[in-house]
């Protein structure tokens, strides 16, 4: 028997072409947030409060991750922004290389923010960077408040969670101090917004901190 | 099933790592995957044995050293151990602190049959 000794990340091709990616952002400026969350929190209700409330006073391009359809960047392109939709048939995040290929057809001219939002999955994703600045995880009310410990992996690796749906709060078994500890447990850096895309509140405050982090 | 992306991924390192005519004498092929890595055992192996069926790489095996998650207490210089990724501090309840193992990704060795030395 010989051994070849190789000590390499399994995943650095991936690594390596985000990169490039995240190069690309910092030579245009552009603040990158990678979105992710389970089905149906709300990502792309959030992304359409969030492109009503700059309302094109901060230029956003989006690039939509879904397994089927164009359906959220048919959303997406009534705000009249640059979206770009990848369909990823069948597989169950985004890769830096998907990333890589869709900004080709994305008109980065004067934008500050992009928004990747990813499949909607709390596992796979989180081992995949983009070249994103930071992910934001969504957390919706209507999960439950056990989340962030049943998919510790992606709640460590994201910079901000925001809890979504709060308006249904009086309906669902979800208690807000449980879900914020369970997070803060797993990540005690996390900062979080309580958002409804409903009643919108909670979304000016999600949006100023994302303009803070704006490359001026 | 991002195990299958994975398996892709190592069967791609595999081939810049061994030349090209020792790849049917691999038959070990160890990583350490760590418990908040995100990665299921079990799938990696049997997307591993699907895609290297009948190439080369069919006598080759997937060797998993698991890293449990371990977090370092920077106020009481602690280390704890836990399965399920909690970083606040077991000991004192302190929240500065560091993940110092736990979601490892990494290819380490690959072992090769040397019946080609044997039989030279």
């Amino acid at each position: 028997m010989s051994i070849i000794t190789v000590e390499r990340k399994v995943l650095e091709k991936n690594d390596e072409i985000a990169r490039r990616n995240r190069a690309l952002f910092s030579s245009k400026q552009i603040f990158v947030i990678n979105l992710v969350s389970s089905p149906g929190s709300g990502k792309t209700s959030i992304l359409e409060r969030t492109l009503e409330y700059f309302n094109h006073r901060v230029k956003v391009a989006v690039i939509e991750g879904d397994v089927q359809t164009d359906f959220d960047a048919q959303r997406i392109a009534r705000y009249d922004t640059p979206v770009v939709q990848i369909v990823t048939n069948g597989g169950c995040h985004l890769e830096a290389k998907l990333v890589e290929d869709a900004l080709v057809n994305l008109d980065l001219a004067g934008v500050k923010l992009l928004i990747i939002e990813n499949v909607g999955n709390l596992v796979c994703p989180s081992n995949y960077d983009l070249g994103e600045a930071m992910k934001v995880v969504v957390a919706s009310t209507t999960e439950g408040d056990d989340k962030p410990l049943k998919y510790p992996g992606m709640f460590q690796r994201a910079s901000a969670l925001i809890i979504n749906k709060i308006d249904l709060l009086p309906y669902v078994n979800c208690e807000m101090t449980v879900l914020k500890g369970n997070a803060l447990s797993i990540n005690p850096s996390l900062k979080i917004f309580e958002t409804s895309c409903t009643t919108k509140s909670g979304i000016p405050d999600w949006c100023s901190w994302l303009e803070q982090n704006l490359q001026s | 099933m991002h195990e299958l992306s994975f398996a892709e991924n190592i069967v791609e390192i595999i081939h810049k790592s061994v030349p090209r005519d020792e790849l049917e004498d691999v038959r070990i092929v160890r990583l350490k995957i760590g418990t908040l890595s995100g990665i299921v055992a079990d799938s990696l192996d049997f997307c591993f044995c699907a895609i290297s069926a009948e190439t080369p790489l069919a006598n080759a095996r997937l060797e998993i050293e698991h890293i449990p998650f371990s977090v370092r207490c920077n106020s009481c210089q602690k280390t704890f151990v836990n399965d399920i990724g909690i970083v606040v501090c077991p000991e004192c309840g302190g929240v500065d602190t560091n993940v110092v193992a736990g979601r490892e990704l990494q290819l380490t060795e690959i072992e090769l049959d040397d019946k080609k030395e044997k039989t030279s």
